[in-house]
Formats: structure tokens, C-alpha cells, sequence
């Protein structure tokens, strides 16, 4: 039984301590925002938070969190208020298909909360995920406009 | 229960369980007839709410190119509505099929959402006003020329009496659809031909869209499976009983004699077991065929004498032959995966009298012909619900995984089982870009003048692998995508007196299919890096020589392109390369800038300019193009699928590898529309992003780059 905290809530998962932390939120507890792309580490499509930091869930074993807190993209916003990285995300029509974004969105949150206002560099080093549909030029435009907001 | 029984869409899809997920598409349709304040349908494109909420039905499927929106402009624009109130919904292929097919094709490829439909999404529009205007005209006695239409009100001119839509819908549902239609001037437009924001971000920034992936039904269970790993390969044996223990398997399936699912409790639980499964594999005669077979195989085909002729003008062969100078090179293109974002997936349930499926598809129509086929039911006892897609890019134009779920379903009568494919699986078994191999060869008189062109492509039809019944006489016409003699949907760029293009059809075992760009990829390529080499032989700048002999509306785009990028102004240490092609209706062009440093590339910019005749939105264009880029560069720099012992040797990102945010460059996107016609946007442009960096890395370190990818290339000066 794994006893995970996330978006501020407890839930008791009763799972194969191996399985991966992406397959209990999308399968065991229904959460299905964070996305399976490669199950491999390499696209990013998983990413959520324990304890602020990015973390590509496809790889993590479940018994690995420990007492981490989770955060999904479901529970990046705060009280029905949006993160200001999801506000940036609308007002500069971010998305294509979007199957990437949750991942892109958590990599980007947990980037502004370390620098607050980064500079491209250090967007090209924290923003390693993948977007086929090549949104890249639009989600570094959403960046820096949340940076500034 | 028997879970079918209770397959309404309400209760699927709409259904309180907490966990169960409601889709754009769950609400039952609205008819016109029903009590007084109900929500109408006015037509077959347009529904009206009490509260003046417009639902506009979008045939089409959403991959992210954003034609769901662009539709809904069209009907806005000629319904006259008040676009904060649009909201958008998908018919089912089954509803087309039983309603006549009043929405006609679902179809989404081609780059042609918009450019198909656009008549008749706009006509659906504004019949749908002059119903609600008759509506208005009929209750106040007046006559309906009196009145008018705009933002979602009729207003009768003289009185100043107003009625919104969600007033009239009930009356204007019964009113005779018009017969005759004025469609509005694009000049006119008030919401079409801007650059308004998508309709569908706000739930794909919290999680909350459901892709097909993402379906949940009580009871349902999960699938996944693998294929022969040598397409046209057979399963021979699998020793179920080693995995049947495994915790949370409830079955293994053999599916369609080539394949075997496990199906169970979750995703990771068939995964672990589906990869502890013993099995045996008949690799069929594919099985022998390698990289090297195969391209033993296209260069056979650059000389051979038995071909299929698709542009011929003058005589190419005879002006080669009779040239003061003739130039000549060889090129090749691999075979590329798709890669979508959403691996591949389907969920079905199926009963011996019903069959229902939920999946992401570019083909809703085909995919209901596959589902019916693989449940061995007639298609009116079937429906398709189609999902947003998480990317398409050609790839989900096939019905192969739906075929798939519907098989695996069948073996849990009454349960939804949702297969998901593994990323290695989605890797190792699509319709993959073509391979072919070019042989150019260019003819100057003796004045210097290029006086023939001979373009020979040696390699795989697209149609052969994936529609025979699309074949001309044995030729595949798709082969020749900008490269035809005339014609609105893409033709050749240049005026040459006595031009040649002939494909040498050779066909592996490996599918080929539509990739995003389609054959435009590589034929862009093949003719734009050429005339480069041709410039450069003829001693003269690339631009100032392909605008000698490209036509007005090629040159007009390359011109427009070059001009904002300030082509031949570069500053020092940066080079520019430029390449233009017409596909899918739109005449696009590049420039890019580049620099090489100790063998390594960096493209700093990249202007395109696009052409499209008509634009519906330019905000959405210009993501599609910065996006094309991102997908071609992806493909130049590192797209390959080999092949060893028949099958697919790349299984995941870390072996095809893809573009990231660190290597993208600055895009310019310049829109230069001409009018009176009605371009594609989503594929062109893809075209032009190898050859211009192709020939900017040429003019940087002298090296011409004749196969991709790129990465196998050393740009280390000699
Ligand atoms: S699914 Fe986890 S990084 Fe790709
Ligand atoms: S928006 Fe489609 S993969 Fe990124």
C-alpha cells in the first residue's frame, strides 16, 4: 500500500511498489493530466512536482516518493485561481495538440519558483521536454511573458 | 451488468462516476422538433441554446492544427453570431452515415480541413442566419429583407425591434432551409481571416482534456500489444500460462494472427506481462531485408528503363544530351516514424450485437468501416467517438489500431477494453514516410542558360502500401507532389523548357505512408538543394538564379521571405540558404540563417513566407509554420528509421531522437496571401526547412549535404 500526498490531499494506493508514480496517478487514481509518452525518461510528458521539483514519473518508482509531496498539473492551480505559468500559456495560445503541455507546463512552474526571471539559456537547459507538434517558439514566449507578470 | 446496456452517451461519457470523463461530443444531439427553451438545432453545422450559446459541429478531427477553430470562424463568420458564445462539438461517423452523410467527409489530412470544406461550412452558417432571420421577420410581420443580422441579434431596421438567436432557434428549426445562398466577400469578414485565439486551450492547460488515451469506463480494462516486429510477419506461439499469474492479468489474446495483447487491470500490469510473455515469430519474407538491401534497391531503380512518367515538357533527354554542361547528383530520404506525442490507442466494447469505440483518429469514417469489420457487424450497429488527438501528423489517418482494439474487445465480450500501445510498439509499427532515392541531372546551353531537367525518384508509392485502388494504370500520382506540370495543387516552380520527372516505383514490405509533408518532404529537397548546385555551377548567387526561372507567384513567396530576412546582408560568420516549393495549394518559401562552428550547426533564424490565397486565421498559421519547421528540422537533423533483418531498429527517443527547445530557431512567419484561392497550411512549409538550411549549411562550409539525416554528417571543414 503506498501512501502518497498530492495536490495537498492523502491517497492510499494499493499497487506493486514498482509500478511507476505515473501509472498510479493515471491509472489506480484516475488522474489522467499527466501524460505516458515514452516511459523512458526522455520526453517529459510525466512531469510533475515532489516537493517542487520537475520529476518524470514514467521512472520513478511509486515506493520511491516517500513522504513527497506531489503536485500535478490538476493541482497546479491554486483554489480555482490559475498558476500564472498556465495564465501565460492562454494568453499566448500556447497549445497545439496539447498532449505535451501538462509536462510542459510543470517543467516550466518549477523553473520560474528557482529563477524567477530566466534568461533563454536557462530555459533551453530546464525545458528538455518534447512537443512534436513544435510549440517550442510559443512556450518560450509564455516564459518570459509569466516571468514578467 | 451488461456494460453495452448502458452505453448511452450519457451515461458513459457523462456519467457521475467519479473518475469517468465527459467529451465535447457527449451531449446528445439536439433535434429540431422538442418542447419550447430546449436547444435547437437550426442545421446540421450550427445549434442554438436558450441562453444564445452556439455549438458549432466540426467534421474534422483536432490534431492541434487548430482547423477545429478555423471551421468555427467560417460558420461564425457567415452565421453572424457573437463569437464569445461559440463553442464547438464532433458528430460521430455513425451520425454522418445515418444522417446521409449531411457532414460529408471527416477525413483530416492533406492539409486540407479548411480548404475542403470551406464552401460548405460556410453555407451551413448562413443558411442557418436567414432561418433565424425568417424566424424574426415571421413574427413580426415584416418582411425578412428588412432585417439583419449580427451578433448573435435580428434587428428589424425600420422599428428597431430586436430578438436574439437563442430566442428564435425554436422558430427558425422549423423554417425551410434557404435554396439560394450569397456567401459574405472575404473583405467582409469580421471574425474569419483573423487571428482570434484557439477554442480549445483552456482545458489543455489544466489537465482536464481528455485524449483517448486518458478514457476511463467503470469496469473497463487495459490492453496492449505487440506486432509481429516484421510487418507482414505472423505470430507463431506464446506460452500464456508463464504471465497468466502476473497480478492484475485478466487474458492473452492472439489479434489477427500477427499480434498477441495481454489485456488486464492497468496499463503497467499487461506492460510487465506482455514483456515476460514468451513468444514465437514467423518474420515472413521481410524478415531477409535490410538498410542495405534496400538501398541496393533504389539505386537500381535511378537507371532503370521501365518507369512511371509524371511531368514531361519537351524533351529533357535530348537537351541532356545535346548540353554545352551537365550537372548531376544523387540524394537520398529514410524512412521516418511519425512519432505522435499520444502513442497510439483505441478502446472498445463489444457485444454480438453492438460495437462502440472511442479513439483519436484523422478518419472517422474509416476508422467506423475498420471498427464494423473487425466486430463482424453491420456499421449502422457500430459508432466511432472521436477524441482530440495528442498529434496526428498522418499517422492516425489509419485504422490499424482501431482494427485492433475491436479484435482484443471481442475476446471480453461486454467489457470497454482500451488498448494502449507501448511507445517501442508505436515506434516499430506504422505507415512510415517513404524511402527514396533522387537522381538530378541538370543541362546549360552554351549560353549558359538551364535548359533541362531530368528528376528521377527511385523508391516507395505511399498509395501501393496504403490505397492500390488509388493508382492510376500502376502509377502512384501522389509521388509527384510539386512537381506537376500545372494544376492548383502543387506544381513545379520553375520554367524549364524541356523538363522530366519519371518514379521508378520499388516497393519493400515496410509500409509507407502519409507523414506530415507527405512527399512534398523530399521532393523539395531533391529540387531545391539541386538548383542550388545548379547556381553554383552556372557560377551565379542561388536566389538571383532560381528567380530567373521560377514562376510569378514562386518568386513573388521566396521574394518575400528573402527580402525580410535580408538575404545577401547576413553578418559576418552567418550564411543564408533559401528553398520555395508549392504543395497542397500554398506556395511557401524559406530563408535561413546559419552558422557552422568547429563542425557544429546552430540555425540562428528562419524567415518563411506563406502563400496560402486565402487566410482564415493568422495567428494559427503562424504556429503551424513555426511548427513545420520545428517537425522538418526534426526530421533533417535527425530522422531516420534503418532497418536490420526486416524490422524497425528504432524503438524510442533515445534512438530517434527529436527536435528540442535548445535547438530551435527564431521563426518569422510572413503571410503574403493573393486571393482567389484557398491554400493548405498545416504541411507546406515543412518542405522548405531542409533545403534552406541544406543550402545555408552549404554556402557556410562548402559541403553539400545529399542525405539525411544531418547527424551522420561530419561539418567539419576538410
Ligand atoms: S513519459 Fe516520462 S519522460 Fe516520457
Ligand atoms: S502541443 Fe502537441 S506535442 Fe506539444
Amino acid at each position: 500500500m503506498a501512501v502518497l500526498t498530492i495536490n495537498g490531499k492523502r491517497h492510499d494506493a494499493s499497487v506493486d511498489p514498482e509500478t511507476p508514480l505515473l501509472w498510479v496517478l493515471r491509472d489506480t487514481l484516475g488522474m489522467t493530466g499527466t501524460k505516458y509518452g515514452c516511459g523512458i525518461a526522455q520526453c517529459g510528458a510525466c512531469t510533475v512536482h515532489i516537493d517542487g521539483v520537475p520529476v518524470r514519473s514514467c521512472s520513478l518508482p511509486v515506493s520511491a516518493v516517500g513522504e513527497g509531496k506531489i503536485t500535478t498539473i490538476e493541482g497546479l492551480a491554486d483554489n480555482g485561481k490559475l498558476h500564472k505559468i498556465q495564465q501565460a500559456w492562454i494568453e499566448n495560445d500556447v497549445p497545439q495538440c496539447g498532449y505535451c503541455q501538462s509536462g510542459m507546463i510543470m517543467a516550466a512552474a518549477a523553473l520560474l519558483a528557482e529563477k524567477p526571471n530566466p534568461t533563454d539559456t536557462d530555459i533551453d537547459e530546464a525545458m528538455t521536454n518534447i512537443c512534436r507538434c513544435g510549440t517550442y517558439q510559443q512556450v518560450r514566449a509564455a516564459i518570459h511573458a509569466a516571468a514578467k507578470a | 451488468m451488461n456494460a453495452i446496456a448502458s452505453m448511452d452517451r450519457r451515461s458513459f461519457l457523462v456519467g457521475s462516476t467519479a473518475g469517468v470523463f465527459s467529451l465535447g461530443f457527449a451531449i446528445p444531439f439536439a433535434r429540431a422538433q422538442g418542447a419550447a427553451g430546449a436547444v435547437r438545432e437550426i442545421n446540421a453545422w450550427v445549434v442554438i441554446h436558450p441562453d444564445d450559446k452556439v455549438v458549432i459541429r466540426i467534421a474534422r478531427s483536432e490534431m492541434g492544427q487548430g482547423t477545429l477553430t478555423g471551421l468555427a470562424q467560417l460558420v461564425a463568420e457567415e452565421l453572424e453570431c457573437d463569437w464569445s458564445k461559440v463553442s464547438t462539438e464532433f458528430p460521430t461517423p455513425g451520425q454522418n452515415v445515418a444522417r446521409n452523410r449531411v457532414w460529408r467527409n471527416f477525413s483530416t489530412g492533406g492539409s486540407r480541413g479548411i480548404r475542403e470544406s470551406h464552401e460548405y461550412v460556410r453555407q451551413g452558417g448562413a443558411a442557418a442566419r436567414m432561418m433565424l432571420v425568417a424566424a424574426a421577420a415571421k413574427r413580426w410581420g415584416v418582411a425578412e429583407a428588412e432585417c439583419t443580422a449580427a451578433n448573435s441579434v435580428v434587428t428589424h431596421g425600420a422599428s428597431g425591434r430586436k430578438l436574439g438567436f437563442g430566442a428564435l432557434a425554436a422558430d427558425a428549426a422549423t423554417m425551410e432551409p434557404p435554396k439560394e445562398i450569397r456567401l459574405k466577400d472575404v473583405k467582409d469578414w469580421k471574425v474569419a481571416g483573423k487571428g482570434v485565439k484557439r477554442l480549445d486551450t483552456a482545458p489543455k492547460v489544466d489537465g482536464t482534456l481528455v485524449y483517448g488515451i486518458d478514457l476511463r469506463f467503470p469496469g473497463m480494462l487495459t490492453a496492449t500489444i505487440r506486432d509481429c516486429p516484421v510487418q507482414g510477419g505472423k505470430l507463431k506461439s506464446f506460452d500464456a500460462a508463464k504471465v497468466e499469474k502476473m497480478p492484475g492479468v485478466r487474458k492473452v489474446v492472439a489479434v489477427d494472427g500477427t499480434g498477441v495483447a495481454v489485456i488486464a487491470d492497468g496499463y503497467w500490469q499487461a506492460h510487465k506481462a506482455l514483456e515476460a510473455l514468451p513468444v514465437e515469430w514467423d518474420m515472413g519474407p521481410g524478415g531477409k531485408t535490410s538498410s542495405a538491401t534496400i538501398d541496393a534497391m533504389l539505386t537500381e531503380g535511378l537507371t532503370a528503363e521501365n518507369v512511371f512518367i509524371g511531368t514531361k515538357i519537351g524533351d529533357a533527354k535530348a537537351a541532356i544530351a545535346g548540353a554545352a554542361k551537365v550537372v548531376e547528383a544523387v540524394y537520398s530520404y529514410p524512412y521516418q516514424n511519425h512519432a505522435t506525442m499520444e502513442p497510439m490507442n483505441a478502446t472498445a466494447v463489444w457485444t454480438a450485437d453492438r460495437c462502440e469505440v472511442w479513439c483519436p483518429t484523422q478518419n472517422g469514417e474509416a476508422a467506423l468501416a475498420a471498427a464494423a469489420e473487425a466486430a463482424e457487424l453491420p456499421v449502422a450497429k457500430c459508432d466511432v467517438h472521436k477524441a482530440f488527438l495528442g498529434g496526428g501528423f498522418g499517422r492516425r489517418g489509419r485504422s490499424d489500431y482501431v482494427r485492433q482494439a475491436v479484435l482484443i474487445a471481442k475476446q471480453m465480450p461486454g467489457t470497454p477494453v482500451k488498448l494502449i500501445w507501448s511507445r517501442e510498439e508505436d515506434m516499430m509499427h506504422c505507415a512510415f514516410h517513404p524511402v527514396t532515392k533522387c537522381k538530378m541531372t541538370g543541362a546549360f546551353d552554351a549560353a549558359g542558360k538551364l535548359v533541362g531537367l531530368h528528376m528521377r525518384i527511385s523508391g516507395q508509392s505511399i498509395l501501393a502500401s496504403l490505397a492500390p485502388q488509388g493508382l492510376q494504370n500502376g502509377m502512384d500520382p501522389v509521388v509527384f507532389q510539386g512537381l506537376n506540370g500545372g494544376g492548383a495543387e502543387g506544381q513545379f516552380g520553375y520554367d524549364v523548357p524541356n523538363l522530366l520527372v519519371d518514379h521508378a516505383m520499388r516497393n519493400t514490405h515496410i509500409l509507407a505512408g502519409f507523414w506530415r509533408g507527405v512527399n512534398l518532404n523530399h521532393n523539395a529537397i531533391y529540387v531545391e538543394s539541386f538548383m542550388d548546385e545548379l547556381a553554383r555551377a552556372a557560377g551565379e548567387d542561388p536566389l538571383a538564379f532560381r528567380r530567373k526561372y521560377l514562376k510569378p507567384k514562386h518568386r513573388a513567396v521566396l521574394d518575400a521571405a528573402c527580402e525580410r530576412a535580408g538575404y545577401g546582408k547576413a553578418a559576418p560568420g552567418i550564411f543564408h540558404g533559401v528553398a520555395q516549393i508549392m504543395g497542397f495549394g500554398s506556395y511557401v518559401a524559406a530563408c535561413a540563417e546559419v552558422s557552422v562552428k568547429d563542425g557544429k550547426l546552430k540555425i540562428h533564424r528562419i524567415v518563411a513566407a506563406t502563400d496560402p490565397g486565402t487566410v482564415v486565421n493568422p495567428a494559427q498559421i503562424e504556429r503551424q509554420v513555426a511548427g513545420s519547421f520545428v517537425y522538418g528540422l526534426s526530421a533533417a537533423l535527425y530522422g531516420e528509421c534503418t532497418v536490420k533483418d526486416g524490422a524497425i531498429e528504432q524503438t524510442n527517443f533515445d534512438t530517434y531522437p527529436v527536435l528540442h527547445m535548445d535547438e530551435m530557431p527564431k521563426v518569422e512567419a510572413v503571410l503574403v496571401p493573393s486571393g482567389g484561392f484557398w491554400g493548405g497550411v498545416g504541411e507546406p512549409t515543412i518542405g522548405v526547412a531542409a533545403p534552406a538550411v541544406l543550402n545555408a549549411i552549404y554556402a557556410a562550409t562548402g559541403k553539400r549535404i545529399r542525405s539525411l539525416p544531418l547527424s551522420k554528417h561530419d561539418l567539419r571543414s576538410a
